[in-house]
């Protein structure tokens, strides 16, 4: 408990109360300061933007790897894991290899706002995915027979029967995809290029703020993504707490 | 719906990923033989290897004892500590690298100046990095953990406490050996994720050649000086031992659903 608090909770609120030094007003200004808006603005939208391609397509990928049974299925388990243990900066340079300057697609979105969202999606894949996954295991065919059989069309039976009982576990999958997304920064350094206004995230902001040895600026930014980390946090609590107490 | 996923996976995770792999074979060994020869990429490796061991070591001990005080214990907090616990899951890295500076460091940190003074220099050194790659990978093992213990329940713990087992054989016997997987798991995600920590590490070792650099930071720095082909093989050096922990973890868990 004691080792925690040293290690996380101490240091943590010593942002927050490095953001509050400046009063509400230095903390007011360090945010709105244009760079950082948009910078903010940025990483914020582009989270959204990847989460909901995540939501879609991770509870896609989780419906093949659980009902389809094919060659290679195996392989795409492993696959979906990678980019959660891949270093970051690593990812990065992945990335960049085929999507970057020399690609072998001749697609060069190296330093575009495209960069950002594909670093996103690349980062936050497994999060849904395995969210949905163990809970279409458990889900028993048997249900979805019983609406067939009795006339429901295949988005019917979708739509009323599996929908229902993945909506909590997509709900945290997404949580915890923002989040990550939010707080990316190792794959951004080499792939978005930083520039100001236009593909600099806030984690880059708040790097740049402390080289340039702009404490309260970095701090205040790191305190907006912590508060939205915690609410993340809290929500996603929330929700796993009701599905419990539902269950 | 299968060709479209599989279509996704390949090109975002796949193909990149291989990519990486023929960068570094480009041109046979040579490659990666030149990163083995540079003293600093070597220096670099042996930190990371280094840190990655002992944060493991740092996080499997009090991951399992506070997945212990979060499942058998009530105490007031409980209901806030297991979010916060995730919290770190979810901070930016940088955030992370920003919170330890302001504590820690040397001239105005709230405990850095005390430490420093003892002659213990946290940032900018071995130990800051310890601590940085410590937070980040700090859930993994108890968000393992804790839905195991909670399943396992307490009847035979408190079955051995009334033969009359003490605490730590209690542990020892009965405990350990039910959470023992999931613990295999946090360790090696643990390890998978300190290896790679870079934001927060970049933040506070300072990046000092040959003395705080540690792996990740080569890939950028390496990057960043057009010296592409050493940044590929330190790329690849780094994923290779990451993929190679993914399978690891994909061998155990059926190991695991099959001794239940």
């Amino acid at each position: 408990m004691l080792w925690f608090s040293l290690l996380v909770l101490i240091p943590l609120s010593a942002v927050v109360a490095t953001a509050a030094e400046g009063g509400w007003s230095g903390f007011w200004r360090a945010v709105t300061n244009e760079q950082t808006a948009a910078a903010i603005r940025l990483t914020v939208g582009m989270a959204l933007l990847a989460t909901a391609i995540n939501v879609v397509m991770g509870t896609l990928i989780a419906w093949v790897l659980v009902r389809d049974d094919f060659f290679g299925r195996r392989a795409l388990e492993v696959l979906i894991d990678i980019p959660f243990a891949l270093p970051t900066i690593v990812a990065g340079l992945v990335l960049l290899s085929l999507y970057g300057p020399d690609s072998p697609l001749g697609v060069d979105i190296a330093q575009t706002r495209s960069a950002v969202l594909l670093a996103f999606l690349f980062v936050t894949l497994p999060f849904v995915v395995r969210m949905v996954q163990p809970v279409l295991q458990e889900l028993d065919p048997e249900v979805e027979e019983a609406a067939a059989s009795l006339g429901a069309s295949r988005l019917t039976t979708f739509r009323r029967i599996i929908l229902p009982s993945l909506t909590p576990a997509i709900a945290s999958g997404a949580a915890l995809s923002f989040a990550r997304g939010v707080s990316e920064y190792g794959s951004l350094v080499l792939l978005s290029g930083n520039l100001p206004f236009d593909t600099e995230v806030a984690s880059v902001r708040i790097l740049i703020s402390i080289e340039g040895d702009n404490t309260p600026g970095a701090a205040s930014t790191a305190t907006v993504l912590l508060t939205i980390s915690l609410i993340t946090i809290v929500a996603l609590d929330l929700v796993q707490r009701r599905v419990a107490s539902r269950g | 719906m299968r060709a479209v996923v599989i279509v996704y996976l390949v090109l975002l995770v796949a193909w990149p990923v291989a990519l990486v792999g023929r960068h570094t074979f480009e041109d046979g060994f040579g490659q990666l033989q030149s990163v083995f020869d540079d003293p600093d990429t070597v220096h670099a490796l042996r930190l990371t290897a280094q840190v990655a061991v002992i944060s493991v070591v740092i996080n499997t001990l009090f991951g399992v004892g506070i997945s212990l005080l979060l499942v058998r214990y009530e105490f007031p907090g409980r209901r806030v500590l297991s979010p916060l616990i995730d919290l770190p899951l979810s901070v930016s890295p940088v955030v992370v690298g920003l919170a330890l500076i302001l504590v820690y460091n040397g001239r105005n940190g709230w405990f850095g100046p005390t430490l420093e003074d003892a002659g213990f220099q946290v940032i900018f050194a071995t130990p800051g990095i310890v601590m940085a790659t410590t937070f980040v990978a700090l859930p993994l093992v108890v968000r393992e953990v804790v839905p195991v213990l909670e399943e396992v329940g307490v009847e035979q713990e408190q079955a051995a406490r009334s033969l009359g087992a003490n605490a730590w054989q209690t542990f020892r016997r009965i405990t350990l050996p039910s959470i023992r997987w999931a613990v295999a798991y946090g360790v090696v995600l643990s390890l998978a994720r300190s290896l790679g920590e870079f934001g927060a590490v970049k933040v506070v070792s300072g990046n000092l050649l040959g003395k705080t650099r540690t792996a990740t930071l080569v890939v950028e720095e390496k990057y960043l000086n057009f010296d592409r082909g050493g940044a590929y093989a330190t790329a690849f050096l780094l994923a290779l031992v990451s993929v190679a922990c993914i399978v690891v973890v994909s061998v155990i868990r059926p190991k695991e659903a099959r001794t239940k």
